[in-house]
């Protein structure tokens, strides 16, 4: 039962991944574009936290934490190139 | 070390130390120092002719290459004796000649050191034993003749020259190298001596054939016969002493010699014969024609000398038809061509030689050789005019002279040839006489021209540089040394025939034991027969035809001067470079995709093709696990963003999705359960998009191509084919385990190496190694990343991200 709505569940978040690819190539201005990464980060988290469950390990947890800061970090990294179109900016003095 | 082997090194020991006493003793001409080599090594071989004589021979063996059947083996008998005096004899008079004709203002260090890396060189052809090491002595000739040809590397005619014998020598210097590997699987060995004496076993290899049409090349390409004459007159612009010696004397006689120590490995069969006197013969009617239109003496020698040599060429393939015979009385009416070549081989030194330096003395004198120029020379210079009338009267073939004498031996075998009914000579038996008595009349035309125009006639002061007067008496001491030998042999032949043509006929005829074969008295008067007749029929021939020569001239304008043999050397040379840079410049375009698609065409071919000539793609998916839906579903996620990727409309849309499919990639290492692969997965993952972003600020702004990728068909097919050659390729691999995994062993890594984690275990522990490198490479790439952005700081500081 709980296999069952286990996988169920994952079947579901990789439907949401689907879609949000769907936003990813057609969506029509670049901020959706990286809103749909940064979505398709987090529902993949939550899918590797259900495969965890699934194969009873702990071995993913770290993969889980790792995938959270990082969708957060390539998120800022796209804006920040978005809105200045450099990533890391010199320092004024040099 | 014996004497044979030290007379090859003593040469090239002597070139090392030129240069050291050059420095030493400034002030002294280092001719005179050279001199004493050639002198003392031919004194030295001088002492062996009585031995050589009596029948002795001379085998030296020393190691080289033992493993290859290689050795450094020498072998002294009456053939490389000829050569080795010619060599070391001729040479002691052109160092005597340069010695005057060279001022001290040239680089003559230089001309001496190769000099004798030359006569080095030349002695190991003609004494080697072992093909191997003849190869090498022979290139050598080939490598110094070419520097000594561009001695005046200033001049463009003298790197023409250089550079145009070269390739044609050393052309037919690889094909004889061939020749001799053949020989060698054929025979099985390396040494002249045992190959003569096993060949005959192997007449009917199939190797045959093309080892003896390879070697002929070689010999043909090195001793200016025809077509490959052609580098022979433009080789005149080295010194007139590398000319006297080099394209005179020896180097152009290397190919006589193979041809002459070949004999008896390939003489008697029709080829041989028909090409070697056949080629003989046309050179000589060629090279004799040719030289009539000349107005450069030296070319005009160059061109007599192709001749000549022609003539030689032709009289040994007449000698090789007398293996064919067994030795019957028959046959040594052609042996004795074989003793008439050797005679004119030494004859045509010394007369060549007489030649070259009478014509290097005009030079060095009046300051031109150009015979419109030249006339009326015969009061001022009376010493050289007398050595010119002897060689070229003997060149010519007229009595009193050796040249006579050959020349007469030469009608006698081409007169008999027309009687051998063997090689289908009844059929054309008697071109050879005719042609020979053609080119002789032409031969005449040119030594007279050489003599009449040079010496005779108005002395135009007007057209000359230099005031006339006649050498220095050192300059002339070896062209009248050679003139003396001219007239000396003419007188006593049979001391020369005794002595030293004897034990050559026995290295050529090894078969033939008697000496009625080997040598027959020469007689400068033998009587009113065909020959004589012969002679004074180009007598009276050759003066008309040069009384009337301006009104005969015209036939040499018949022929268009672009359809020369140098045209079609120069056209060829051409053509190569032009064919080989637009074959280049087709497929080398630059561009990075053009060569990409050659990799993939070649990876579809190689490996496709390979795979389906062999029938290795074989797969069955019957034991593959089963795939749950979320698998399909991470699956077509990739799928969908690999292919979006190709249409999408700008960078960042690319960069996303190349981003998605890492992720996923990320999960489907989570799903089969790998979950530092997944960690680092991620972790590159995003690395490698942040630094997308960066390259993106670094392109320039114009050429942000927001346009979707080229969509050409070749690039799709080629794409679809190497995905599909993949995917056949993992699932035949898949399918067809051969090996238990050995990863059961891994299973212990708690006992073995105390970790847990597999992965880390085996990254740290059981295949450090490989980790340690990985390290490496990523240091190897960070500090190329930085010193990259150094180095670009130098120009543009301003685009620095740091």
């Amino acid at each position: 039962m709980i296999n069952l709505m286990l996988i169920t569940a994952l079947t579901l978040f990789g439907v949401a991944i689907l879609i949000a690819l769907v936003r990813i190539i057609l969506g029509p201005s670049l901020p959706d574009r990286v809103i749909a990464l940064d979505m398709i980060g987090v529902n993949l988290l939550s899918g590797i936290a259900i495969i965890s469950v699934l194969y009873q390990t702990k071995a993913f947890l770290e993969a889980i934490l790792i995938l959270g800061i990082l969708a957060f970090i390539s998120t800022i990294a796209f804006s920040k190139y978005l809105e200045r179109g450099v990533i890391i900016e010199r320092k004024r003095k040099r | 070390m014996s004497t044979v082997n030290m007379a090859i090194f003593i040469p090239f020991i002597a070139a090392m130390l030129i240069p050291l006493v050059y420095k030493k003793l400034p002030r002294l001409h280092i001719g005179w120092i050279v001199l004493v080599i050639p002198t003392f090594l031919f004194i030295r071989l001088a002492c062996y002719i009585p031995t050589i004589a009596r029948g002795e021979t001379y085998l030296y063996t020393a190691q080289w290459i033992p493993s290859f059947d290689i050795y450094f083996s020498t072998y002294l008998d009456g053939l490389s004796m000829i050569f080795g005096l010619l060599i070391t004899g001729v040479g002691a008079l052109v160092i005597l000649y340069s010695i005057y004709y060279l001022s001290t203002k040239e680089s003559l260090q230089h001309f001496y050191i190769y000099l004798m890396l030359f006569m080095g060189a030349m002695l190991g052809v003609v004494f080697s034993d072992n093909i191997m090491v003849l190869y090498v002595f022979w290139e050598l000739t080939s490598i110094s003749s070419f520097l000594l040809i561009a001695f005046w590397y200033h001049r463009k005619g003298s790197r023409y020259g250089a550079r145009k014998s070269l390739l044609i020598t050393v052309g037919g210097g690889f094909a004889m190298l061939v020749g001799f590997i053949m020989i060698y699987t054929m025979t099985g060995t390396f040494h002249v001596r045992e190959i003569i004496a096993v060949i005959g076993e192997h007449k009917e290899s199939h190797l045959f054939l093309p080892a003896m049409l390879l070697l002929l090349f070689g010999a043909f390409t090195k001793s200016a016969q025809f077509p490959f004459h052609i580098w022979l007159p433009n080789a005149m612009e080295a010194p007139t002493p590398v000319s006297a010696y080099l394209h005179s004397a020896t180097m152009v006689k290397a190919g006589i010699y193979l041809v002459a120590r070949f004999t008896p490995v390939f003489g008697g069969e029709a080829v041989w014969f028909w090409l070697i006197s056949g080629v003989g013969l046309f050179t000589l009617f060629w090279g004799s024609f040719c030289a009539i239109r000349q107005t450069d003496l030296k070319a005009l020698l160059a061109y007599s000398t192709v001749s000549q040599l022609g003539m030689i060429m032709c009289l040994f393939g007449i000698g090789s038809a007398s293996l064919h015979m067994d030795a019957n009385i028959e046959a040594v009416l052609y042996t004795q061509a074989t003793f008439a070549a050797l005679f004119h081989l030494i004859n045509h030194s010394t007369f060549k030689g007489a030649l070259f330096m009478v014509v290097g003395i005009v030079d060095y004198r009046v300051g031109t050789r150009d015979i419109r120029k030249l006339g009326g020379l015969m009061a001022f210079m009376p010493i050289s005019f007398t050595v010119a009338v002897i060689g070229s009267f003997s060149m010519a073939g007229l009595p009193p002279f050796n040249g006579f004498l050959s020349k007469e031996m030469f009608f006698t075998a081409v007169l008999h040839v027309r009687k051998l009914d063997i090689f289908a000579m009844d059929t054309f038996g008697i071109l050879f006489p005719v042609i020979a008595w053609i080119a002789s009349c032409f031969t005449f035309i040119y030594c007279m021209i050489i003599v009449w125009q040079t010496f005779f006639g108005p002395y135009r002061r007007e057209k000359l540089e230099r005031k006339s007067r006649e050498a220095s008496p050192g300059m002339l001491i070896a062209p009248v040394t050679l003139a003396l030998f001219v007239v000396g042999i003419f007188f006593f032949p049979n001391v020369l025939g005794d002595y030293i043509l004897k034990p050559a006929m026995a290295s050529v005829f090894p078969s033939f034991q008697s000496d009625n074969y080997l040598r027959q008295p020469i007689s400068p008067w033998h009587g009113f027969n065909t020959e004589l007749m012969m002679t004074i029929g180009i007598l009276i021939i050759g003066t008309l035809l040069y009384m009337s020569r301006r009104y005969w001239k015209g036939i040499y304008n018949l022929v268009p001067d672009s359809w020369t043999l140098d045209n079609l050397y120069n056209n060829t040379l051409t053509q190569m470079e032009a064919g080989s840079s637009f074959i280049t410049s087709f497929y080398m375009t630059g561009y990075l995709r053009h060569y990409l698609l050659y990799m993939y065409v070649f990876f579809i071919l190689a490996v496709g093709g390979v795979l389906v000539y062999t029938g290795a793609f074989d797969f069955h998916m019957a034991n593959d696990a089963p795939i749950n839906s979320y698998e399909w579903m991470i699956a077509g996620v990739v799928f969908t963003s690999a292919i979006a990727i190709l249409f999408a409309k700008s960078r960042l849309t690319s960069i996303i999705l190349n981003g998605v499919i890492g992720y996923a990639i990320a999960v489907f290492f989570v799903l089969f359960r790998a979950p530092d692969l997944a960690l680092t997965q991620i972790v590159v993952e995003t690395v490698t998009t942040a630094l997308f972003l960066l390259c993106f600020y670094f392109l320039p702004p114009w050429r942000k191509e927001n346009a979707e990728p080229r969509s050409k068909r070749v690039n799709l097919v080629i794409s679809i084919a190497v995905g599909l050659v993949f995917i056949l390729v993992a699932l035949s691999v898949k399918s067809g385990k051969l090996f238990d995994t050995i990863a059961v062993y891994f299973e212990n890594a708690d006992e073995l190496a105390g970790g847990n984690n597999i992965v880390n275990t085996i990254l740290a522990d059981f295949r450090a190694f490989d980790t340690m490198l990985e390290v490496i490479v990523l240091l190897i790439a960070g500090i190329g990343v930085f010193s990259l952005i150094r180095l670009k700081a130098g120009k543009g500081a301003e685009k620095i991200e740091d």
